[in-house]
C-alpha cells in the first residue's frame, strides 16, 4: 500500500505493507538509521520517535496508523527548541557512551521538556523509565535534563 | 616505526615499562602468533607524512589518527587520540579519527599479541606505544624544520601543529613539513614529554564521538547500507547446539517482501526487502529441529555438576606459606559463593553486513576483534585474508559479546547462498538465546582469623575457562589466568595463602567474556567473605580491611577516601545499610560504598553509591568517572536481577521483559572521586561492574544481617513478610 507520511517536515511516499512498523520504514525503506532497533516489543525505548510531539515506540507502531500526523526523529529533533536544548545538554554533560540507546533517550527527554519545561525527579523518572541504557548513563541523563531545563 | 612496532613482543613491552607491581592485572604467558600478517595501511598519496600506523599528516596539515582499539562507548578513541596528540603536539581540535583496519601486526594489543579490545587494557597496554609513536613523529617534524632552516633541532619547538624556531621567529606548519618529515630518520627512542608538561593528558576533554551520537548520524554496524543490499534475519535451534532437521517454507515464501529462504545445517535465514519482511518470514517458517543431546539439560543439572566439580582438588594457581598450618591456628570460617550465567544484552543486537563477489569479501560490522573477524570471514568465504575487507564501526555496546565473531561467520555463510549483498540482523530474542554466556562459578573459601587479621586463606575457584576456548595457547598447565585474576593477587596481607582452580565446562552452554571477566567472580567472593569475616571478628568492615592493606597503600588510600566521602559509620535508618568493596583489579585501585534499603518484601532500593579510584595517570578524568558510573550500574543490574536459566537445553530468557535491566527510576546517584596519581595508567572499563555486586551484597548484609551467598539477590531470604 502507498502511504504518505510527514517526517521531520518533509513528505515521504512509501509503498509497504500497512502493518509494517514505522521503525523499519524509517530504517530500511527510507534509510534513516538514527532511530534504533533494540527489542521490538516496546521495552527498551531505543526506537522512540515523536508523533505530533508525543514520544512513541516506533517498533510497534504500524505505518497505517500514522496517517496525517507528523513524525519527528532524532535526525530532525534538533530543529525543535526542546530537542536542541536536550542535544546541547547531552554534549555539555557528556552523557553518551556507546550511544546506541541515546537517540531514544534524547527523543523521550525532548518530549518531556516540550510539555514540562521544569520537570522534577519524579517527572524525569516517569518520562524516562521506558528507555534502557545498558552503558548505565542514567546519572548523567538526569543531570542533563535538569541542565536543559535551566535548573542546574 | 612500523617495523619497531612489529618487532615489539609482549616481553619487550613489559620490559619497557608496563611491568611493575600490579600494572597488569594479569600477564599473558605468551604471545599468540598473529593471524593477520598482511599490512593494510591506507593509501599514502605523495607528500603525506605517515611515520607509523597511527599517524598521517597531509600537506594541508590534516592530521588523521588511526585507532588500533574499538570504540564501544568506553571513550577510548578520545583517550587514544589525546595520548597521540599530546606527544605529537598536534592541534587536538583539528585531528581526524579513523577506525583502524584489521592487522595484528600494526594494531595488535601489546598485552594480547592480537588485535583485541578487552580486559580494560587499551590505555595501559598502548600507553608507551602511542606516546612513542607521537613523539617519534614530532621529532621527525622538528628535524625537518631544523634542516630547512639549517639550525639545531634542539633550538626548535613544536606546539599545536607547528614547529617554531624562536630565535629567528620562524614557523612552519606540520602540513608544510609533511613531505620532508617523512625523509627524516625514524628515532628509535624519541624523547617523551615530562608528564608535568602534558597539556591534553589529564584534561576532561570532550569526547570526539558524541556529537554524531546525539543527532542520529553515527553509523553503527547495524546501520550499514550497501547498494542492492537485502535484509536477513536468522534462527538457530532453540536447543543449544541443535541442528535443522526439516523446513517447511511454503507459507513464508508467500509473504510480500520475502525473497529467499536459506537453510544451513544449524540455522535458517530469511532474506527480504527489509527486516520486517525477513522477520515475518521467519515467523511463518515451520522448522523441525534435531535437538540433539542438550535437549535434556536443565539449570539444575548445571548446578549439580558445578557443585560436584567444586569438591575436587584444583590446579594450584598460587601458594604462599603453609595454609593448612595457618588454618589450624585461628578461628576458622568457611563459605561458598555462586554466580549465575549472564547474557550481555548489548543494546545493538548482533549483526553483520556482507558483500561477496568472485574473489573478494567485504564486511561491515562492529567488532572487538577486527583481525579475528576478518580471518573468520576469509575462512568461510574460502579466500585469502587480504581479499577480505573489514569495515569496523562504532559499537552499540560490547561488554565482551563482540570478542566473539560468530555473527560474522554465520553472516558470511548465509551470504554464500545469496546473490546480493545482505545485512544480517539478529532479533533481540535470537541475540539473548544464542549469546556466549558469562560462566556459572562456584568459589569455596576457608580462612582463619587471629587477632583481627586473616592468617590463612584457602580459595578454590570452579568455573569455565573462557580463555581455553578463546585463546587456547594462553591456557597452560590447567590454569586460566583470567579465571584466577584478582584472586592470586588479592590485596590483603595474609601470610598463608593457597589458591586453586577447577576447570568446569557446563553442559550445552558456550561461555564468553563478560564485562569484569574473571575478577567479577573473584572480587564478589573475596569481598563478600571479607564482610562475613569482619563480623566474626566483631570489627567494622572498613577498619578490618584497612588493617590488612599495608602492602597495598594505593587501595588503602582509596578505601579511606571512600569511607570519608560516603559518610561511612554515620547512623542510618532501620533496614538501610552500607556495603563496601575494595579491589585492585585491572591495574586500578578502587573502593566503593553502596548504600541500600531493603523493604519488608525484600525489594532492594539503591540510595547512593560513592566510589574512589586511583587509576594512575587519568588520561581523561571525566571518561573515567563515566566508566565507573556506568560500570557500577552494569554490575548492580546483574546483582539485582541477572540470571540466564536453561530448561530442556533452551535459554529461558528472550528479551528485556524477562531479562531485567536497571532503569533510571531505580538508579542511585553515583559520586566518583578520581585520585591524582603519577603512576602508569590502569584499566577502568570493567572495574565498576566488578565493584557493584559485592558492595551491594554487603549493604544488604549490613541492612538485614543476611549473608547472601549467591546472585542474583534472593528477595525471599531478605524479606520480613511475604510479598
Amino acid at each position: 500500500m502507498n502511504f504518505s507520511i510527514s517526517i521531520n517536515g518533509t513528505m515521504h511516499d512509501v509503498d509497504v505493507d500497512g502493518d509494517m512498523p514505522l521503525l523499519w520504514v524509517l530504517r530500511d525503506v527510507l534509510g534513516m538509521t538514527g532511530t534504533k532497533y533494540g527489542c521490538g516489543i516496546a521495552q527498551c525505548g531505543a526506537c522512540t520517535v515523536h508523533i505530533d510531539g508525543n514520544p512513541v515506540r516506533s517498533c510497534l507502531l504500524p505505518i497505517k496508523t500514522v496517517g496525517g500526523r507528523t513524525v519527528t526523529t532524532i535526525e530532525g529533533v534538533g530543529a525543535t527548541e526542546a530537542g536542541a536544548k536536550v542535544q546541547k545538554a547531552w554534549l555539555d554533560r557528556e552523557v553518551i557512551q556507546c550511544g546506541y540507546c541515546q537517540s531514544g533517550q534524547i527523543m523521550s527527554a525532548a518530549a518531556l521538556l516540550a510539555k514540562n519545561p521544569h520537570p522534577d525527579d519524579a517527572d524525569i523518572d516517569a518520562a524516562m523509565a521506558g528507555n534502557i541504557c545498558r552503558c548505565g548513563t542514567y546519572v548523567r541523563i538526569r543531570e542533563a535534563i535538569k541542565s536543559a531545563a535551566g535548573g542546574a | 616505526m612500523s617495523s619497531t612496532h612489529a618487532a615489539l613482543s609482549r616481553r619487550t613491552v613489559l620490559q619497557s615499562g608496563l611491568a611493575g607491581g600490579l600494572v597488569l592485572s594479569f600477564e599473558w604467558p605468551l604471545r599468540a602468533a598473529p593471524v593477520n600478517e598482511p599490512e593494510q595501511l591506507p593509501d599514502q598519496p605523495g607528500g603525506q607524512f605517515a611515520p607509523n600506523a597511527f599517524i598521517r599528516i597531509d600537506k594541508f596539515g590534516k592530521t588523521t589518527l588511526v585507532m588500533p582499539q574499538a570504540e564501544l562507548g568506553q571513550g577510548v578513541y578520545t583517550a587514544i587520540a589525546m595520548i597521540l596528540a599530546e606527544e605529537l603536539d598536534a592541534d587536538f581540535t583539528q585531528v581526524m579519527i579513523e577506525h583502524g583496519p584489521p592487522s595484528d601486526r600494526l594494531y595488535g594489543n601489546p598485552i594480547f599479541g592480537v588485535q583485541v579490545t578487552g580486559n580494560s587494557n587499551s590505555i595501559r597496554s598502548f600507553w608507551d606505544k602511542l606516546r612513542n609513536a607521537g613523539a617519534a613523529a614530532r621529532t621527525m617534524l622538528i628535524a625537518a624544520a631544523a634542516a630547512q632552516w639549517q639550525v639545531d633541532a634542539a633550538s626548535c619547538s613544536a606546539s599545536s601543529g607547528k614547529v617554531t624556531h624562536a630565535a629567528s621567529n620562524r614557523m612552519l606548519s606540520y602540513g608544510e613539513l609533511a613531505d620532508t618529515a617523512g625523509k627524516q630518520p625514524v628515532p628509535d627512542k624519541p624523547k617523551l614529554k615530562d608528564p608535568k608538561d602534558f597539556t591534553l593528558i589529564g584534561q576532561s576533554l570532550k569526547r570526539s564521538d558524541t556529537p554524531n551520537k546525539s543527532n542520529g548520524k553515527t553509523i553503527y554496524g547495524i546501520d550499514a547500507m550497501v547498494p542492492d543490499m537485502k535484509f536477513a534475519t536468522l534462527a538457530q535451534c532453540p536447543v543449544l547446539g541443535g541442528k535443522v532437521k526439516h523446513v517447511d517454507d511454503s507459507a513464508a515464501k508467500k509473504l510480500p517482501g520475502v525473497r529467499q529462504v536459506v537453510v544451513l545445517d544449524d540455522l535458517v535465514a530469511i532474506v527480504g526487502d527489509h527486516m520486517w519482511a525477513a522477520w515475518q518470514g521467519l515467523n511463518a517458517l515451520k522448522v523441525t529441529w534435531d535437538e540433539g543431546p542438550n535437549a535434556k539439560i536443565n539449570s539444575a543439572d548445571v548446578w549439580n555438576e558445578l557443585r560436584a566439580a567444586s569438591q575436587k582438588d584444583g590446579v594450584v594457581a598460587k601458594t604462599e606459606g603453609d595454609v593448612n598450618k595457618g588454618l589450624a591456628q585461628g578461628q576458622r570460617y568457611d563459605a561458598d559463593y555462586e554466580l549465575p550465567f549472564l547474557a550481555h544484552a548489548s543494546m545493538e543486537p548482533q549483526n553483520c553486513t556482507v558483500r561477496l563477489t568472485p574473489g573478494a569479501c567485504e564486511i561491515w560490522t562492529g567488532t572487538q576483534v577486527q583481525s579475528r573477524a576478518q580471518e573468520y570471514a576469509a575462512k568461510v568465504a574460502g579466500l585469502p585474508i587480504d581479499k577480505v575487507t573489514l569495515h569496523n564501526h562504532y559499537i552499540g555496546g560490547g561488554f565482551g559479546r563482540r570478542l566473539d565473531a560468530d555473527m560474522v561467520t554465520s553472516a558470511v555463510r548465509i551470504a554464500k547462498e545469496v546473490a546480493t549483498p545482505i545485512k544480517v540482523v539478529w532479533t533481540r530474542e535470537e541475540d539473548m538465546r544464542h549469546d556466549v554466556y558469562r560462566p556459572v562459578y562456584r568459589d569455596t573459601i576457608s580462612a582463619s582469623l587471629s587477632n583481627g587479621k586473616i592468617v590463612a586463606w584457602k580459595y578454590r575457584i570452579t568455573g569455565s575457562s573462557v580463555l581455553a576456548r578463546w585463546l587456547p595457547p594462553a591456557f597452560q598447565n590447567g590454569i586460566d589466568i583470567d579465571a584466577v585474576d584478582s584472586a592470586v593477587d588479592m590485596p590483603y596481607d595474609i601470610p598463608n595463602k593457597h589458591i586453586e582452580y577447577v576447570r568446569f565446562e557446563p553442559p550445552a552452554v558456550i561461555t564468553g567474556f563478560w564485562r569484569g571477566v574473571g575478577p567479577n567472580n573473584n572480587v564478589f567472593a573475596i569481598e563478600s567473605f571479607m564482610d562475613e569475616f569482619a563480623r566474626r571478628a566483631n570489627m567494622d568492615p572498613v577498619a578490618f580491611r584497612l588493617g590488612m592493606l599495608e602492602g597495598t597503600p594505593r587501595l588503602q588510600a582509596a578505601l579511606k577516601l571512600v569511607a570519608e566521602k560516603s559518610g561511612w559509620g554515620s547512623p542510618l535508618p532501620a533496614r538501610v545499610g552500607r556495603g563496601v568493596c575494595a579491589q585492585p583489579s585491572f591495574g586500578s585501585f578502587i573502593a566503593t560504598v553502596v548504600e541500600a534499603e531493603v523493604d519488608d518484601v525484600g525489594e532492594v532500593h539503591l540510595r547512593r553509591v560513592t566510589c574512589a579510584v586511583d587509576t594512575g595517570i587519568a588520561v581523561n578524568p571525566d571518561t573515567i568517572m563515566a566508566q565507573l558510573q556506568g560500570g557500577l550500574i552494569f554490575g548492580l543490574t546483574a546483582a539485582l536481577w541477572g540470571e540466564v536459566t536453561i530448561e530442556k537445553g533452551r535459554v529461558q530468557q528472550s528479551n528485556f521483559n524477562d531479562y531485567r535491566m536497571l532503569r533510571i527510576d531505580e538508579a542511585p546517584p553515583i559520586d566518583v572521586l578520581v585520585i591524582k596519581s603519577a603512576e602508569h595508567p590502569g584499566g577502568i572499563g570493567e572495574t565498576g561492574a566488578t565493584a557493584g555486586p559485592p558492595a551491594l551484597r554487603n549493604a544488604i548484609y549490613a541492612a538485614t544481617g543476611v549473608p547472601l551467598r549467591r546472585l542474583p539477590i534472593d528477595r525471599t531470604a531478605i524479606a520480613t513478610r511475604k510479598a
